[in-house]
């Protein structure tokens, strides 16, 4: 349509750019916390994410050796070298590899503060420069007798899977090579208190009953309130419809009330049923408004040719609905993954049957709130399903979402 | 790992109960109580008839019922039947209410919520529509529109914890101070610390995870906007902004609307972003944050009580909603 008003160039650059933008915006967030969760625990606080790729500068102190010291003119001493040459045995060997100097120093207090290509003087007069590339030069009005130099060197990006290690066993690396040595088990490992795996396991268990049992609740109703005619049809999908906002927080206490009254208590079995009552509307109204839709000729040749309600819903109806059923799956499956509240009111606060985004809110942010490199690996532990089944499911959501909202 | 074999087991008992219960009530039915033959056959089919449609709606209903429509009664009547002392008790039905309504802290709250509930659905139904007619027509537009619209699947937990890595306070590691920071302002902000404008810094968050949906809908929207009276427009010498607000916009309304419902009745029941980002701040408290403090402390009168307040909140997008569909159904 731009080209025919005469002015695609410019209003599409700029949309091109504008879009961009905004994608840009949208994934920097998500990139920022994805790229910490591979950095090492030291680089995180050292440099932001955005200059991961550059590697990170290490603090090292490093011993120069002064024997290739000559007098030039004036009884000056020169030492002419290169760091990463003579004190290679002191350093990784990436850092040997990467040869790039970030900041020196003379003073072993006050460690590394010039950048390197400047000269720096001691009290002493020593005079040494460091270029980026290692190169060193000093000059002494006496033979010096030992140069020790805090060197702050760019260590190449380290991108590291320890985090993710040490977030699902809660060990470090250290502790998994002693208790391994003892003999501890990995699946000890993962099941112990603080471990982010058993957790993990724990909202697979609440999410995938808490997505089956209300799809199949639901796909029955939805077939009645869509072709079969009775007296209170009417007034049932407006309840659905009306149900569709009522706030989850009312339910709660008269909830926690009934549940306890029925011995349920907070337990796995009662969390399944609650997200399977609160994840009804959605589903019959999902499922309602695709089954309506549906050729009636099929259906009235089915009725004629003899076929059982039963017969027509299972044979004819449930697989033509494949992609309502879906969309609804995906939404419920999102939903009850990702859901804090309800896991809040309706599980136990114990370790073993916790769900991550709890197990995250109160006992990592709690205990280890300022240790980035466990957060970041816990946010992609946590989110990471999702995000595969978004990715690979996309289609049928859209087509759920539109189904359900657009008129 | 005994309890994913009980999850399991739970899938096959509900499921297999679910099919057991159809097959074996629509026997009961067809074969047992009214049989289609015998000298009743007309009365009896036209009773089975009747009864089938109460056999598939029964499960459901029964667990909307208990799960939905007997808490909204019973909480209601909890509200003014549960108190936490005999000294509230004293004072009449109405004394929950009162003590919550008077309480300084749930006025912070109200206010929060209303920020919310003003904010929120604005900025994403607006950036959801900006973005919309963006990638309509640009040959990356489906690839840009999955990533706007990828925070979707990420739970408000996660999204917390992204943004408060953003938020950080060390320029060297939280990117908005390192902005801040290259535009020359000294030291790290810390952006949530208790002040009354730190719900604006949550309140992103949830932005950042609706407006995808809101551009998903919108962009099917705009798709369905009769190219004849684009064309029309342009012929009248329309630049592309008139087209977009003049003939687009107008067209799409109703789905603006639902859209803002939708992000609408979603904002009054958030608590994860409030409670894992906020937490030890009493300024950013909203509605949802303050039933779950009384929750917690088993106060149930105070938690009720909130709960019915903040259900009579939500009271005329529901009765809109059901007006709604009953006219879509004529």
């Amino acid at each position: 349509m731009d080209n025919i008003a005469g002015q695609k160039s410019g209003l599409s650059i700029a949309t091109h750019l504008a879009t961009a933008l905004l994608v840009l915006l949208w994934i920097i967030p998500t990139l920022g916390l994805l790229v910490t969760s591979f950095r090492d625990q030291d680089a995180i606080s050292q440099s932001g994410w955005w200059r991961a790729l550059q590697g990170a500068p290490q603090p090292y102190v490093l011993s120069i050796p002064v024997d290739g010291q000559r007098q030039i003119d004036g009884g000056t001493w020169l030492l002419e070298t290169n760091i990463f040459e003579v004190a290679a045995a002191d350093l990784p060997q990436s850092v040997v590899d990467r040869r790039a100097v970030d900041a020196f120093g003379v003073s072993r207090l006050r460690g590394a503060d010039t950048p390197a290509g400047e000269t720096v003087e001691t009290r002493q007069g020593v005079a040494v420069t460091i270029e980026t590339d290692g190169s060193l030069r000093a000059t002494a009005p006496e033979e010096l007798s030992d140069l020790s130099i805090p060197v702050s060197l760019v260590a190449p990006p380290q991108m590291t899977v320890e985090n993710y290690a040490e977030v699902l066993t809660d060990t470090t690396a250290e502790e998994r090579a002693a208790l391994r040595e003892e003999g501890t088990t990995l699946d000890r490992l993962l099941f112990s208190d603080e471990a982010l795996f058993g957790p993990f396991v724990n909202t697979l268990t609440v999410a995938i009953p808490a997505t089956v049992i209300p799809i199949v609740i639901a796909a029955f109703a939805a077939y009645a309130l869509a072709w079969m005619d009775f007296p209170g049809r009417g007034f049932l999908i407006a309840m659905v419809v009306g149900l569709l906002v009522v706030p989850l927080q009312l339910a709660f206490v008269p909830i926690t009330i009934i549940h306890e009254w029925f011995g349920i208590g907070k337990s796995f079995l009662g969390i399944w049923l609650a997200h399977t009552g609160f994840g009804l509307p959605l589903a019959v109204y999902l499922l309602r408004n695709y089954m309506v839709g549906l050729p009636r000729d099929i259906i009235e040749c089915a009725k004629v040719d003899g076929a059982t309600d039963f017969e027509i819903f299972r044979k004819i109806v449930l697989p033509l609905s494949f992609p309502a059923l879906a969309s609804f799956a995906i939404f419920q499956f999102l939903w009850t993954w990702n859901d804090l509240l309800v896991a809040s009111v309706f599980l136990p606060s114990n370790t073993e049957s916790t769900v991550m985004t709890r197990f995250v809110v109160t006992s990592l942010l709690g205990s280890r709130g300022g240790e980035w490199h466990i957060l970041a690996a816990a946010a992609f532990v946590m989110i990471a399903v999702p995000l595969v089944v978004f990715f690979t499911m996309q289609r049928y959501l859209v087509r759920g979402l539109l189904a359900g909202s657009v008129k | 790992m005994p309890i994913i074999v009980t999850g399991l087991i739970t899938i096959l008992i509900g499921v297999g109960g679910m099919i057991a219960y159809f097959w074996l009530s629509n026997y009961l039915l067809d074969k047992v109580l009214f049989p289609a033959k015998g000298e009743n056959i007309g009365r009896n089919v036209r009773r089975a008839t009747a009864i089938r449609p109460w056999l598939f709606v029964f499960p459901a209903v029964f667990a909307l019922g208990l799960y939905l429509v007997v808490p909204v009664f019973y909480s209601a009547w909890l509200s003014v039947s549960s108190f936490a002392s005999s000294d509230l008790a004293a004072r009449g039905p109405l004394a929950n209410y009162v003590a919550v309504l008077s309480n300084p802290e749930f006025r912070i709250a109200l206010l929060n919520n209303f920020l919310w509930v003003l904010v929120v659905p604005s900025a994403s139904t607006f950036i959801g529509l900006l973005a919309a007619q963006l990638t309509d027509r640009l040959s990356w537009g489906n690839i840009a529109k999955s990533l706007v619209f990828m925070p979707m699947a990420i739970s408000f937990v996660g999204a917390s914890l992204i943004w408060s890595f953003v938020y950080h306070p060390d320029p060297e590691i939280g990117i908005l101070n390192a902005i801040r920071a290259t535009f020359g302002a000294e030291g790290g902000r810390t952006f949530i610390d208790g002040d009354i404008v730190d719900s604006f810094w949550l309140m992103v968050v949830l932005i950042w995870i609706q407006t995808g949906f809101a551009m998903v809908i919108l962009s099917a929207a705009l798709r369905g906007v009769p190219e004849d009276t684009i064309e029309a427009a342009i012929v009248d010498g329309a630049n592309p902004f008139q087209i977009f607000f003049k003939i687009k916009v107008p067209q799409i309304m109703p789905t603006i609307l639902v859209v803002w419902t939708t992000i609408t009745i979603l904002v009054l029941k958030v608590y994860d972003i409030v409670a894992a980002m906020g937490n030890q701040y009493r300024n950013v408290e909203i509605l949802p944050t303050q039933m779950m403090q009384s929750f917690d402390s088993g106060n149930y009168g105070f938690a009720t009580a909130i709960s019915v307040i903040i259900m009579v909140l939500v009271l005329p997008v529901m009765i809109w909603n059901i007006r709604q569909s009953r006219a879509e159904m004529r």
